[in-house]
């Protein structure tokens, strides 16, 4: 009964199903506590999208949630569970901030940039390089080493921010701030070049790369030889080695390119946000990028309208917390987890039931045998 | 059971199903796949309910809505995958979920009685504290139908008992079954082998497309009239559709040889001992042999897949040795195809689109790929030429090929290997799971490979296909070979000995 589900209502129709349940649990929730739902509601998605202000915020969450979501996408389209988006993340940032102070005093801006989007892709790489070989060619689960490797990645630049980066005398645990050179062009400066007026925000050009990344996982994944072995290794490793193709090095390419994808984030944070290397900078969207990826049925576009549901969700629920009264910041990460749950986790207790609604209306057929 | 219908959504896997099984009497039901034989037998076992109809038991309507059900009204259904527990020892797996007593130990000597006498009366007998991995496939069975047997059943459901059998097994199972028919109990037959029914059954109903489409007393039934019933119209599988009378040319060059091949397995079990294959160009060598003796390493060891642990392989003009052996993707480009026994597993990416699927393993040929491109219209434009050719239905590239029946899936891989033209075809259970219709067009297909002058090595657990299409057959017991015969040579009983072990 699997197949139940035609494939426009797998696409569309379950994902927004999922969402409208996860809101209406959300919704007894918040009306339990003595609130009113529509009001916080409202004011949701007020907040993200209201202005020109909110929208740029949801916008600057939805490129990292885009990042890391297309990292546990392309590991997934491997037949991997990569959970260390979060550590990858971190060494991405690291690796851009490392080229941008070494780099930035001497090198113009059209140099420095790509070497530091190289260099925070590579950095990221190298760190889902080693739970890849491991699985690979040692059998440790990529799972559990890559969870290791977020711990590890986080402890490595606090003892790196500590005891190298931060200038002697800074209380901050902080590094220098970047030349102006490796800084990405905020949202504000690249639509004034346009002639366009947008407030300032976080939002900055690595939008445009993300959704350049989207563009590329797909071609790769769906267009090239490479991406064809990868997914048929992802799918069916037992079709796989009996068409010649080699588990190993699959594993490792698509750790690879996952890892490079979650590094990117980086750029977002440290090149275009902060322009000096932060502790913590990454703040959970490695993680959030597993949520993103699900929901998205690990196809880039999913992964791109889904990322801007969580970005949406992060910029009108700090809205909401701040305009309503009596609604915490926990309230927020509530509704969040609910939307996790039921797009998520849930999405396989949901689409029986629809199935049988749209059978019952006539839209669609079981297979069966 | 009287008018039952099921409908899976636009499919009615039953329509309108009469089915009176006479008490004391062996009933065989045969159909091809998908003919809703397995539906209406769980209907009955109460896996899913019926849309609509009534069964009545022993002449009492009853209402069956889960296995216990079924149980309690004394139904026994012995599964084609055995439902027994490896790990533990024949007397717990029939003890499991029908323990007489919460402690073990008090629970086990009533148990051990009760079998004690069943297999007096019945003459089943199983060693009651082996393991059951320990035991062979045959007192695997006999321990499911004692299981059934004990708790009751005096109807007892057999699901292609025989797929696992060696000849020699099945005539002593037949022996069982009459027995136990002569202490009064009904045995219900599904399978697809038309000669068993004729040794065995009573009376025996054909279904087609979820239909009865006939039923008789086995004394009016032939084995040509029921084919002709489950298919529709007249089929012919066995040899006297081989039109071609050429002899293969054994003076010619082998285009395959294989010296001495062994291999263990993870446990250290000696899975392949000093195996020796020859492939002459115009030949099909059958590998006849019960599941499990050796004939997947075989295979596996010769496309690639794996490397013996010793051995020698002479493909075309090159020589492979481990622990240097071929890759399979080595092998195809010195014209080795293979068409894999797990068509799920290897054969097939399920979640692939028909196209993706028709280019695995060839997907780095010029046709398929261009630089780091896949030529998505090419292979597409290429697989739609080859459904054509094989007649795979629906012509739908696009489609997952999980949607495709086991005969069209198995064509679209047969059209795929083919497609290659090349020199040897190594083919594995190449009509497991696939209907009539679908097995004769493998059958052309395989024959005109041959015809051509290429090699076929077919492993199938088919006696009947193995007879009807090599020119030259290969023995295997516990990873020896352990005969060698011309087809000339070949009678089912001769085969049998071998595949048991014993010398000829």
């Amino acid at each position: 009964m699997k197949d139940a589900l035609p494939r426009w209502a797998d696409v569309a129709l379950l994902p927004a199903v999922c969402l409208v349940v996860a809101l209406l649990a959300a919704g007894a929730v918040v009306a339990l506590v003595g609130q009113n739902p529509w009001q916080v509601l409202a004011a949701l998605v007020q907040g993200a999208f209201g202005s020109a202000r909110g929208l740029s915020y949801t916008l600057y969450y939805t490129t990292s949630f885009i990042f890391t979501g297309l990292a546990v996408a392309v590991a997934f389209h491997g037949g991997l569970f990569n959970i260390g988006g979060e550590g990858q993340a971190t060494l991405g940032g690291l690796g851009v901030a490392l080229v941008a102070l070494a780099c930035a005093p001497v090198l113009p801006a059209w140099a420095m940039l790509p070497l530091m989007l190289l260099a925070g892709a590579l950095f990221g790489m190298v760190w889902a390089a080693i739970p890849a070989y491991l699985q690979a060619y040692r059998g440790s689960h990529v799972v559990i080493t890559t969870i290791m490797f977020n711990f590890l990645a986080s402890t490595l630049v606090v003892y790196l921010l500590v005891k190298h980066l931060r200038p002697p005398g800074n209380m901050a645990i902080e590094s220098l701030p970047f030349a102006p050179s490796a800084i990405l062009p905020s949202a504000q400066a690249a639509l004034a070049r346009l002639g366009v007026e947008w407030p300032s925000s976080p939002l900055n050009t690595s939008f445009l790369l993300s959704l350049a990344a989207c563009a590329a996982v797909y071609v790769f994944l769906w267009h090239t030889r490479a991406g064809y072995r990868l997914r048929a290794v992802g799918a069916s490793p037992g079709a796989a080695a009996y068409a010649g193709i080699r588990p190993q090095g699959q594993v490792m390419l698509a750790m690879a390119i996952s890892g490079a994808l979650a590094g990117m984030v980086g750029m977002n944070e440290v090149a275009g946000v902060s322009g000096k290397l932060v502790l913590e900078f990454v703040s959970g969207a490695g993680f959030t990028g597993i949520a993103v990826a699900l929901m998205g049925r690990n196809h880039p576009l999913g992964i791109v309208l889904s990322s801007l549901l969580f970005g949406a969700l992060f910029q009108g629920g700090a809205e909401v917390a701040f305009d309503v009264p009596g609604f915490s910041r926990d309230m927020v990460v509530m509704l969040q987890g609910f939307v996790v749950l039921f797009s998520g986790a849930m999405t396989y207790v949901i689409a029986p039931p629809l199935a049988w609604v749209l059978r019952g209306a006539g839209l669609a057929r079981t297979h069966h045998g | 059971m009287r008018g039952i219908c099921k409908r899976f959504g636009a499919v009615a896997a039953n329509a309108d199903v009469n089915l009176a099984v006479r008490a004391g009497t062996v009933h065989g039901i045969v159909g091809e796949n998908g003919a809703g034989k397995s539906t209406l037998m769980s209907v009955l076992y109460g896996f899913y309910p019926a849309d609509s109809g009534t069964v009545a038991v022993f002449g009492t309507e009853a209402q069956i809505h889960n296995a216990d059900d079924a149980i309690a009204l004394g139904i026994g259904m012995v599964h084609q995958h055995f439902m027994l527990v490896d790990t533990l020892s024949a007397l717990d797996n029939v003890m499991l979920g029908a323990e007489p007593h919460w402690l073990l130990h008090k629970a086990a000597a009533p148990v051990r009685a009760g079998l004690e006498s069943l297999m007096q009366s019945t003459g089943l007998r199983v060693p009651l504290d082996a393991l059951v991995a320990d035991l062979a496939v045959g007192d695997r069975q006999r321990l499911e139908i004692l299981k059934a047997l004990y708790r009751g059943a005096r109807i007892l459901i057999l699901d292609e008992p025989t797929a696992v059998l060696t000849p020699q097994e099945t005539l002593q199972l037949f022996d069982v079954l009459r027995q136990l028919r002569a202490q009064g109990t009904t045995v219900i037959l599904i399978t697809h082998k038309l000669k068993e029914v004729m040794a065995l059954c009573d009376q025996v109903t054909v279904m087609r497309g979820g239909r009865v489409v006939q039923e008789m007393p086995i004394a009016q039934a032939s084995v040509e009239g029921l084919a002709q019933a489950m298919v529709g119209r007249k089929v012919q599988l066995g040899r006297a559709a081989d039109a071609s009378k050429a002899v293969p040319q054994s003076t010619a060059k082998a285009l395959l040889q294989a010296r001495a091949l062994s291999i263990r397995d993870a446990m250290g079990v000696l899975r392949l001992q000093q195996v020796d294959v020859d492939l002459f160009p115009g030949e099909i060598v059958g590998v006849a042999g019960v599941a499990g003796n050796g004939q997947s390493e075989l295979l596996d060891v010769l496309c690639g897949l794996r490397s013996p642990d010793s051995g020698s392989l002479a493909l075309g003009a090159q020589q492979f040795a481990p622990p240097s052996w071929l890759d399979p993707r080595h092998a195809r480009s010195l014209g080795l195809a293979h068409v894999p026994e797990d068509r799920h597993a290897r054969a097939l990416v399920m979640d692939f689109a028909a196209w993706e699927s028709a280019v695995l393993g060839y997907e780095h040929t010029p046709q398929n790929s261009r630089g780091p491109w896949l030529r998505r219209q090419a292979a597409q434009a290429a697989t739609a030429a080859l459904m054509e050719r094989f007649d795979v239905r629906p012509r739908n590239g696009r489609l997952n090929s999980s949607k495709f029946s086991g005969g069209n899936q198995q064509k679209l891989v047969l059209a795929r290997e083919l497609g290659q033209a090349p020199a040897v075809l190594l083919v594995g259970q190449p009509t497991r799971g696939v209907d009539i219709g679908a097995i004769e067009f493998i059958y052309a297909q395989l024959r005109a490979l041959r015809d051509a002058g290429g090699a076929v090595l077919l492993v199938s657990s088919e006696l009947d296909e193995i007879l009807a299409l090599s020119d030259r057959v290969l023995v295997m017991n516990q990873g020896r070979i352990t005969g060698v015969l011309p087809i000339a040579e070949c009678t089912e009983a001769r085969l049998g000995l071998l595949m048991a072990g014993s010398a000829a």
